[in-house]
């Protein structure tokens, strides 16, 4: 019973990770059908931006006494810089490229290169900068009016929200390299997240330890999935990025702009990659290569649940996670110590974490033999298909 | 017009400054009769590029500081060292690549490089080939020893079978079982099948061991195993490579894996460059085991920690890598100065028997290609260093590791024609 209890939940940590992971991706690849490489880069800048918050937390006077709460204020911050980031992403070279996924996967390759590279040759404290500015320069305008934005005046006045958002990412540039020295200086270096004392160790139960920073992951998780899930079926631009999924020239036609469903979309799945980055970095280090490690993760999970549907993301990825467990950790034998001998060579063979991941690959190939299109294809004509 | 006349003023005084450098450096130069140009091939861009950085930085530190002493000395003429780095790109065919770059078009009488076994392989071919010459400064499995490379880092009999033994018969855990945990590439598997070797005649027993593929964090499997395998606590052998260990660290101490519940964890790859990456506070009350700890309390080891830290940085450390990448410029010089000429040939049979007085302290070159060097086992401590605990005395290389079942048997050496790479002891 202990047994099962912990090997359970060691998949269902395992699987959390991963569905954190591919959750925006089951946004950005499933519902509008974008291969977004760069999908990994964007956890990457939710990782850094955990490690910022941390610093600044640890740094500046009046914010030290929150110090043990600032993964929760971390969380929103890389919502915010992974979605900035991704409807930039989405606005100069995806959205360009719809319909042609062959360059779509190339294009954001080259996007998933030069985010490493920048932020190993960008000093941290100026590419939080750049996103502060990117992040104003986008948005400002949603709450101007829509009267002054039009004609010469109009121009003039887009052309002075990016001129005060430029003002205001240098100013926080300059401000965040003298307030903390260490995001002054490019470095190539991996740095380290450390999770305030209260997250630390473990908790005991019924023989049990279970470690608390899996227990925030899964916890993270969850809200991630309800809210993707609340947002999805019950609001009304739930409903238009819904429709435009399954037929995107009729929801035209009915006055939905496809266009700003496609920046919302967008946004929202990158947003979620950089929470997804926020776990990870309680999880190991953070460095320009952290997201790299986990993208192809995520395409099986999004491909074996079967693309466009959520639950078949959550059940991929569980199943994932807990097939982890009980082939490489060994836990049949465990279970079953005297089962015939060559049977147990057999498993003992996989029972270590690199032929574990041989086998549940082999595993996923012989699934999508029988059923190509995952767990849970999607339902209905499609007008793309 | 004021604010153009400053600019003015500024541009000539910049151009006087300009001059007047140039000027020392020819003053410099002359002291010398000659220059000679040495290669430097690390990775300074890609994944390897924080670790072999640090290394480029310590051989340019001990090149100038040769240089300050009067430079080389080769038949009465003294020659001023300059070097040309190139970029390895945490590539293995670029390493080969840049060798042949570095050998044939710049003409270099040595180069210094390589960090991992995977570059060492690529470059070795290009060696042998042009009958050039590499310096490879990496703790490393052995099982290698090529007429064209000599190796300053240890080899596993100078740091894992020491460390073996004071775990199994000297540490908390002493008597305890083995688990045995690192990446999935040739190092850790080749140093583990010692150590199973080893612990087996030493009468213990190796109750697991995993391998985790390079760039996976995952650790939750493998922490079950252990959990399994040693459930009132044991001996961790630890070969994980650079990140890994950080997410290896913080979940075994969330699993209550720690030394106060009688794990302890006996590194290989851990050095204080990465306990102040992964942070003390995760690796407090485990083990390393090194030639080099910056913790060495003698002259010349605070000597090097002084003059590297005034090179480059007082938040910068030194470690046992960069000690070696230090000791073979040293060795590289002596060499030459006792051959009389840059000749690999003659440099080559010079090499062997040299002696210096290291950081850590007196090495000396073996007939094969390696150094004989002082192990040291040091628990981590909460400042991010070492407490040294136990100290051997000079211990002699093996290139054939002595326990492992392939090469049991087998010696190197160069100096004997009979002998060369691999001969039956």
């Amino acid at each position: 019973m202990q047994l099962i209890l912990e090997s359970l939940f060691n998949g269902v940590a395992i699987g959390s990770v991963l569905l954190v992971a591919a959750l925006g991706l089951a946004i950005v690849f499933g519902l509008m059908g974008v291969i977004n490489l760069a999908h990994g880069e964007l956890m990457m800048l939710g990782a850094y931006s955990t490690y910022i918050t941390q610093l600044i937390f640890k740094q500046v006077s009046f914010l030290k006494p929150f110090y043990d709460s600032y993964v929760i204020v971390a969380i929103g911050i890389a919502f915010l810089v992974s979605g900035t980031v991704g409807i930039l992403l989405e606005r100069t070279v995806i959205r360009r490229l719809y319909g042609s996924p062959l360059e779509t996967l190339l294009a954001t390759w080259g996007v998933s290169l030069i985010l490493q590279q920048f932020v190993r040759s960008v000093p941290l404290a100026y590419a939080s900068g750049l996103v502060i500015a990117l992040f104003f320069g986008l948005f400002t305008p949603l709450f101007i009016s829509d009267d002054l934005l039009h004609g010469a005046k109009g121009k003039l006045i887009r052309a002075c929200t990016w001129g005060f958002s430029a003002l205001l990412g240098v100013a926080t540039g300059g401000v965040l390299s003298s307030l903390v020295s260490k995001l002054s200086r490019a470095s190539a270096r991996n740095v380290d997240v450390t999770a305030p004392s209260w997250m630390r160790g473990g908790i005991d139960f019924v023989g049990i330890t279970f470690p608390k920073t899996r227990l925030l992951i899964i916890l993270i998780t969850l809200i991630s999935v309800l809210v993707v899930i609340f947002f999805l079926d019950k609001t009304a631009w739930g409903m238009r990025i819904r429709a435009v999924t399954q037929n995107r020239p009729m929801s035209d036609c009915l006055g939905i702009s496809t266009e700003t469903v496609d920046i919302i979309t967008f946004g929202i799945g990158s947003g979620l990659a950089g929470v997804a980055g926020v776990a990870v970095s309680l999880l190991g280090s953070v460095g320009p290569n952290v997201g790299g490690n986990y993208i192809v993760g995520c395409f099986m999970v999004v491909v074996l649940g079967g693309v466009g549907n959520l639950l078949g993301t959550i059940l991929a990825s569980f199943s994932i996670g807990i097939m982890t467990d009980l082939i490489g950790a060994g836990r049949l034998l465990t279970i079953w110590p005297d089962m015939p001998s060559p049977l147990y060579s057999t498993i003992d063979f996989f029972a270590t974490t690199s032929m574990a991941r041989v086998m549940i690959f082999a595993l996923i190939v012989i699934f999508l033999q029988f059923k190509p299109t995952g767990m849970f294809p999607q339902k209905g004509r499609m007008v793309e298909s | 017009m004021k604010l153009s006349k400053r600019i003015f003023a500024g541009l000539a005084t910049a151009s006087l400054a300009v001059t007047v450098t140039a000027c020392g450096g020819s003053n410099s130069s002359g002291n010398f009769d000659d220059t000679v140009t040495v290669g430097i091939l690390h990775s300074l861009s890609g994944t390897m590029a924080i670790s072999e950085s640090t290394l480029v930085d310590t051989e340019k530190m001990a090149i100038e500081e040769i240089n300050a002493a009067g430079g080389v000395t080769v038949d009465g003429k003294s020659y001023k060292i300059e070097y040309i780095v190139e970029d390895g790109a945490s590539d293995w065919p670029t390493f080969a690549e840049k060798s042949k770059k570095l050998i044939d078009q710049d003409g270099v009488p040595v180069v210094f490089g390589g960090w991992t076994s995977a570059s060492r392989k690529a470059m070795l071919p290009v060696y042998e080939s042009k009958d050039a010459f590499l310096y490879y400064p990496i703790q490393y499995e052995a099982q290698e020893c090529s007429n064209n490379i000599f190796y300053t880092g240890a080899t596993p009999n100078q740091q894992s079978e020491p460390a073996t033994d004071f775990m199994y018969k000297r540490s908390p855990a002493a008597g305890g079982d083995f688990f045995l945990v690192g990446s999935d590439y040739v190092f850790p598997r080749t140093s583990n099948t010692i150590t199973k070797a080893q612990v087996k005649q030493l009468g213990g027993k190796v109750v697991g061991e995993d391998y985790l593929p390079l760039g996976n964090t995952e650790v939750a499997p493998i922490i079950s195993k252990i959990k399994v395998a040693l459930p009132d606590g044991g001996i961790i052998v630890n070969t994980l490579n650079g990140d890994q260990n950080v997410a290896f660290f913080k979940q075994i101490q969330d699993a209550g894996i720690t030394p106060s519940n009688g794990y302890y964890v006996m590194n290989y790859s851990i050095a204080e460059e990465e306990i102040s990456t992964i942070g003390p506070e995760f690796l407090e009350g485990h083990y390393g085991a090194w030639n080099y700890m910056m913790s060495i309390d003698t002259p010349a080891s605070k000597k090097f920690a002084k003059s590297f830290k005034k090179r480059w940085g007082s938040d910068r450390v030194v470690a046992d890598p960069q000690e070696s990448a230090y000791n073979m410029v040293y060795l590289w010089k002596q060499a030459v100065e006792d051959a009389g000429t840059f000749d690999d040939n003659a440099v080559r049979e010079a090499l062997v028997g040299q002696t210096f007085d290291a950081p850590q302290g007196p090495v000396e070159v073996m007939a094969n290609h390696h150094l004989s060097q002082t192990v040291r086992i040091g628990e981590i401590n909460a400042e991010g260093g070492f407490t040294i605990l136990e100290e051997t005395g000079v211990v002699e290389p093996q290139a054939w590791n002595q326990k492992h079942p392939s090469s049991k048997g087998y010696a190197c050496d160069w100096t004997d024609p009979k002998k060369g790479e691999k001969y039956r002891m």
